[in-house]
């Protein structure tokens, strides 16, 4: 009887083996790269918005403070996206013919807001509420990263769950003085391990991690 | 091929019992290793395939065409197109799970337990039942995943991974050991099923005649010559796998009764759960198994292999065990009155008298009452009746489930919460459309696998007793 197999028929089915091994690894490897890469949570990619608007300018060459346009943010869940009215108060005056700044002036003139393209959109079954966190004293900054140094907005973080809860599990790790959450670039004077649980116990932080502190 | 010879009534056996008293045996009389061989491997390797095959295998066929056709509809409308209500939040879906998972029980206990005890008559139905174990399991985790709705999902709500959420599922849910139990379960029951398998596919491959089916059975032989050493290892690899399964055959089903068990509802909530279930899986099991035998013995004339011997012991543990069930069911009447607790009082009335009366009734018929035939000589004798009954056992322990789960649940603490649950037709549609998965599966099956192990039927035949010249 011929055989059905040439002799290297052993040496294959033991790689394939392996192979199946290190293919099955390979995949899960791969799918738990790629769900936290920013391809998937679009993460530091900009966005295209109707005025390419610099946060770089405005926060940090000019100083203004976040409140000036996300005025609600100390009080409402949401932070608050500035009228058109909040851009004219300092257009109107300075570069009020430039032409980049056309859509601003139409707006206004039309009365029709201009329709910004949100960059940090959580998922809608979590309910996140900003005042309570600057109160809690966690900084923009712990978020949404150096917005001072960003031309154009950007998601700082991937926003994923295991982001959040990172904080949620720890706070003293990155929580900061109340009167210092609106500074960018901030350092702690006292390192953050001796700074950190003062907080936490001043400020009366639990560590939220029920389903329900977020999934309503 | 000899002619198998019958044992003529009255004439003395080895040992002087009377061949009309004595058990029959393992193996028809008359078989060599060659004739052995030739029926097994037959069935496999034929050129035509029996018309009733393709007859049996379009009706299995169609019912798992209406499974896809349901899961189909499920996945585009969720849930709600089963009865679960809102006191009845599981029904259907942990009922079949049960059941069939119980199923599978029997496979197990025949290829280990029986092995370790040197039983030899598990030798012709061990191979088909543990691929009833493993068709039975894929039925039966079609129901915990499909009834999450989203069963894409279901990897990160069942499997512990390191996923972007930050969470682990609940390890203190019963729900979690059941993904071990049954994931186990599953993998040891297929490496069982493939080690054994292995020397008879280097057979089929040997005899085969066709080039196709010359690489298939060569590639899934892994190389077997049957040298001295594959046969040591085989043998080694064999029991250490026996070794793995038998504690799955006690620990499977007592994970799934805690499903039950672990909750804190009246008629759950009992410490008799896990040997009660492990005993009405292997009940329902061999009853499977029978229901299996009978046609297949039957169709493919292998009544020399499957023997009265088979029918007679799977008919006997079926006896043990649902007499442990029915026990089980005395016990829980008992304690519902012993406890002195109204609640689970109430629910051993309502199971007794409640708008599921005639269910609860119909299965004590069953399991406690109709298998007191199976005492009697003249009804292991009589295939057609046993046959028969091996459905009805079927379903008697398909009701048991059924009651376990919607009569505990249907009357909550609060009478404001009461409901009455009813099945849907898309409920029956995807319970046959298992049962179609199942039987299309096992006729594939006996169509492409040696469904009676070949080698080890060989070591039963009289040729492989050694005579005492021979030993040498």
């Amino acid at each position: 009887m011929p055989q059905i197999f040439g002799r290297s028929a052993n040496t294959l089915a033991r790689a394939s083996l392996v192979g199946l091994l290190l293919m099955a690894g390979g995949l899960i490897g791969l799918l738990m790269v790629l769900g936290r890469s920013s391809y998937v949570t679009r993460a530091q990619e900009f966005v295209e918005q109707p005025i390419q608007f610099s946060h770089l300018h405005h926060v940090g060459d000019d100083g203004i403070d976040c409140r000036y346009c996300h005025t609600s943010v100390e009080t409402s869940s949401f932070a608050g996206i500035p009228p058109t009215k909040t851009c004219m108060n300092c257009h109107s005056q300075i570069w009020s013919s430039a032409p980049i700044l056309e859509p601003v002036r139409a707006s206004f003139r039309e009365d029709r807001p201009l329709r910004w393209i949100r960059v940090h959109d959580l998922p809608d079954f979590v309910y996140f509420n900003h005042s309570i966190h600057l109160k809690k004293g966690m900084g923009c900054e712990t978020c949404h990263g150096r917005v001072d140094e960003m031309p154009l907005m950007r998601q700082e973080n991937s926003l994923l769950m295991e982001w959040c809860l990172d904080c949620h599990r720890a706070p003293e790790q990155f929580v900061r003085p109340r009167s210092e959450v609106f500074t960018m670039g901030y350092r702690p004077q006292v390192p953050q391990s001796v700074i950190g649980p003062q907080l936490v116990e001043e400020y009366g932080i639990q560590s939220l991690t029920s389903c329900s502190t977020c999934h309503r | 091929m000899a002619v198998p010879q019958k044992p003529v009534e009255g004439q003395l056996l080895e040992g002087g019992v009377p061949a009309g008293r004595a058990a029959p045996a393992v193996i028809a009389p008359g078989h060599t290793f060659e004739s052995v061989t030739d029926k097994i491997s037959g069935i496999v390797l034929t050129k035509r395939t029996p018309i009733g095959w393709f007859i049996g295998f379009a009706v299995a066929f169609a019912f798992l065409m209406l499974l896809n056709l349901t899961i189909g509809h499920l996945l585009m409308t969720g849930i709600g197109i089963w009865g679960n209500n809102v006191p009845v939040g599981w029904a259907f879906d942990i009922i079949n799970f049960v059941w069939w998972i119980g199923i599978g029980h029997a496979g197990t206990l025949i290829s280990a337990i029986l092995l370790l005890f040197r039983q030899q008559w598990r030798t012709s139905i061990n191979r088909f039942a543990e691929a009833m174990t493993l068709f039975a399991v894929a039925c039966a985790a079609m129901f915990p995943l499909l009834h999450t709705g989203r069963p894409w999902l279901a990897a990160y709500w069942l499997l512990p991974y390191p996923n972007t959420m930050g969470l682990w599922p609940q390890f203190r849910s019963p729900l979690i050991w059941d993904v071990f139990a049954v994931t186990t379960y599953f993998t040891v029951s297929l490496l069982f099923w493939f080690t054994g398998l292995v020397p008879d596919l280097a057979t089929l491959r040997d005899r085969a005649q066709s080039r196709a089916a010359k690489v298939i059975f060569g590639v899934l032989s892994l190389g077997w010559r049957g040298s001295a050493r594959h046969w040591q290892n085989y043998e080694v690899a064999y029991l250490l796998l026996a070794g793995i399964s038998t504690p799955l055959v006690l620990s499977v089903h007592s994970v799934v009764s805690f499903d039950f068990a672990v909750s804190v509802l009246p008629g759950w909530h009992a410490t008799i759960f896990p040997p009660y279930f492990v005993a009405g899986a292997i009940y329902s099991g061999f009853a499977m198994v029978m229901t299996l035998a009978v046609p297949l013995r039957k169709f493919y004339g292998l009544e020399d292999f499957i023997t009265m011997r088979h029918i007679h012991n799977m008919t006997k543990v079926m006896l043990v065990t649902g007499m442990i069930v029915a026990y089980g069911y005395g016990q829980e009447a008992f304690f519902a009155w012993y406890s002195a607790n109204p609640y689970e009082g109430y629910m051993m009335l309502n199971r007794m008298t409640g708008p599921y009366a005639p269910l609860y009734w119909s299965l004590i018929a069953i399991n406690a009452g109709m298998i007191q035939l199976f005492w009697f000589r003249r009804v292991r004798d009589n295939v057609v009746l046993l046959f028969i009954l091996s459905l009805f056992v079927n379903v008697g322990m398909w009701l048991e489930r059924f009651i376990i789960i919607v009569t505990s649940l249907h009357r909550d603490f609060l009478p404001s919460s009461w409901d009455i649950y009813q099945p849907t037709r898309w409920d029956f549609a995807m319970f046959t459309g298992t049962i179609g998965l199942f039987l299309s599966l096992f006729f594939l099956f006996i169509r492409f696998l040696p469904a009676i192990a070949i080698f080890e039927m060989r070591t039963i035949v009289p040729e492989a007793k050694l005579q005492p010249e021979q030993r040498g």
